[in-house]
């Protein structure tokens, strides 16, 4: 197992990098490898270079850095929490995100300007996550901060649910719905370029936490005992998977399931090192992400599916069997 | 050399008083035993000892420092702690679990390195583990899981070590083991406070006892002279008869 460890994030990597090149080459204009090539180089005809840069590039990128995201951040809450089936969508961040997102394009706030609807669904993780900040603060117990997150996630949900009853017009229905649910088609760099500070600074934290998580292994007492901070633990991992899960959502919308499927599958390659399943598990969350967008453009169906769907038709099944297959409750 | 020392440790949970007062010694090369019934405040006392629970009143020291004074990792480099329960919670190597002992000290724990890795192959070797050290802790009995959480205290080659019930749910042998292991950490000139439910196995292994009840340390003296009848009957209220040091429950008084 040591040496399938050492190879894993190269490996990984490397993948993701074919894997977004591949995403490049897919489309409605058809482009050869060559010229693909040539248009990455700045070399081919600039229709080529738009069609590239501007359309396919980003909308891969963007793919990747929301599945990296959510999968780093599934990772970490999973050591935080102990729980293999804990990810931002548990602690209700992905829901008030996208509540604070629906908000914006309800009140026609989102026409103002292409920034509003970014900046919202940030505030709105924030928001989420300084109120789960708080809660763990107060509590010593990590099934009252699932709680938390579980009331935090319905409620977001009833609100989205009111505000789609109420939709002014049937145009402002249809882009709810679109947000809610989850797509990373027509994203250019300056979106990207608005999620990534919030999602370096979130995945910063995240890899900051890593010593905690693993010595989280033993349960809170003995973490606590062998020299484990519970508190600011519990704080930097809420707040770094806060951040990245809102910007993610900025991004890309709500998008489930990536942060439980991925840190699954890595874990017995890492030896179930909490620790160690952080960065392969945010490179392998990318990877599906970009994979399903591929599927997802070229499946043949009338309209083009809506990524989150996809990557919840997957996930979704994934997750009940992974619930299955827990022997044992912790806590 | 470093003794450690609680002085009238008090904890209160509303109006309920749930330590009162509490004030004992541990010198290294001492084995104590903390004995008292359920609800007796043992686990508590012992929470405050160790730093993971702030005293209402009363304080805690090691070799001159207050336990809930000194950074956390320092505490954490001086007493080593098995708390009660003791969940694992992903199924991780033997070796891996161990090495969490040297968290405090900074290491970095995936890759051990220098004294750290020796500290844990040390603490693999005492507590028989070596065989085992590369088995994933879901494949293990229930003894050789209380083996590793001792491997894992030793670890942190703490000068004191603080064990909440260590040998609870145990066969008689494999409770014979984790009581030597402990010895021989307080053979190194360690420090060791356990609580124990089993009162003739206390007798046999510690040097001195500490008699709980209702928050209050009741006795505290080597087993020769502190082990009554009359003590176990107003402790744990069950009629004993002793021997020396055997002893044997007779039913509830």
């Amino acid at each position: 197992m040591k040496n399938h460890s050492r190879w894993l994030t190269p490996t990984l990597t490397a993948a993701c990098v074919l894997t977004v090149f591949t995403a490049c080459l897919i489309g409605s204009t058809p482009l050869s490898i060559g010229r693909v090539m040539s248009a990455f180089l700045g070399g081919a005809d600039p229709g080529d270079q738009l069609v590239v840069w501007s359309i396919r590039l980003p909308r891969a990128i963007a793919a990747f850095l929301v599945g990296a995201a959510l999968g780093l951040s599934g990772a970490a809450l999973q050591g935080l929490l102990r729980n293999p089936l804990a990810e931002p969508g548990v602690l209700g961040v992905s829901a008030s995100s996208a509540l604070a997102a629906t908000f914006a394009l309800y009140y026609g706030l989102a026409a103002i300007s292409p920034w509003v609807l970014p900046v919202f669904a940030i505030f709105g993780a924030l928001a989420a996550t300084a109120l789960l900040a708080l809660a763990a603060i107060r509590t010593r117990s990590v099934v009252t901060l699932i709680l938390i997150g579980v009331g935090l996630s319905s409620f977001s949900g009833a609100v989205m649910s009111l505000l789609m009853n109420l939709a002014p017009n049937p145009f402002s229905l249809s882009d709810m719905i679109n947000w809610m649910l989850g797509s990373v088609a027509n994203r250019s760099f300056n979106e990207i370029v608005l999620a990534l500070p919030f999602m370096i600074a979130g995945a910063a934290i995240l890899l900051g936490t890593g010593r905690g998580l693993s010595a989280l292994t033993l349960g809170e007492e003995a973490a606590a005992g062998v020299g484990l901070n519970l508190r600011n633990q519990r704080i930097y991992t809420v707040l770094g998977a806060g951040l990245a899960t809102g910007a993610s959502v900025a991004l890309a919308g709500a998008i489930g399931f990536v942060g439980i499927v991925a840190p699954h599958v890595i874990r017995p390659f890492v030896d179930h090192d909490p620790e160690r399943a952080l960065v392969p598990s945010a490179l392998l969350a990318g990877l599906i992400l970009v994979l399903a967008d591929i599927g997802v453009r070229i499946l043949p169906t009338v309209s083009e599916l809506k990524l989150g769907v996809v990557a919840a038709l997957i996930g979704a099944p994934a997750f009940v069997w992974i619930a299955m297959q827990r022997r044992t409750s912790y806590d | 050399m470093t003794e450690f020392v609680a002085s009238s440790l008090s904890l209160k949970a509303g109006d309920d008083v749930l330590v009162d007062a509490a004030s004992f010694k541990l010198n290294a090369g001492e084995l104590v035993a903390l004995l008292g019934p359920n609800g007796a405040g043992k686990t508590s006392l012992v929470r405050m000892a160790v730093g993971l629970e702030r005293a209402a009143s009363g304080h805690a020291r090691i070799g001159g420092w207050n336990v809930s004074e000194i950074p956390v990792l320092e505490r954490a480099k001086r007493i080593a702690y098995l708390p009660q329960t003791r969940p694992l919670a992903w199924p991780r190597r033997v070796r891996d679990v161990v090495a969490l002992g040297r968290f405090s000290h900074g290491a970095a724990l995936g890759r051990l390195k220098g004294v750290d890795a020796e500290a844990v192959d040390k603490a693999l070797t005492a507590c028989d583990l070596m065989q085992l050290a590369d088995r994933r802790t879901d494949t293990l009995s229930g003894g050789e899981l209380a083996r590793v959480h001792c491997a894992r205290a030793f670890a942190v080659e703490a000068p004191f070590l603080f064990a909440d019930e260590p040998v609870a749910a145990l066969d008689p042998r494999h409770q014979f083991r984790i009581l030597d292991l402990i010895k021989s950490f307080v053979g190194q000139g360690g420090g060791a406070l356990v609580i124990l439910h089993d009162v003739g196995l206390a007798a046999r292994y510690a040097s001195r006892l500490l008699w709980m009840k209702k928050g209050r340390i009741l006795a505290d003296g080597p087993p020769s002279e502190t082990l009554k009848k009359d003590r176990i009957e107003s402790i744990y209220g069950v009629r004993a008869r002793v021997d020396g040091l055997s002893v044997e429950m007779e039913g509830a008084a």
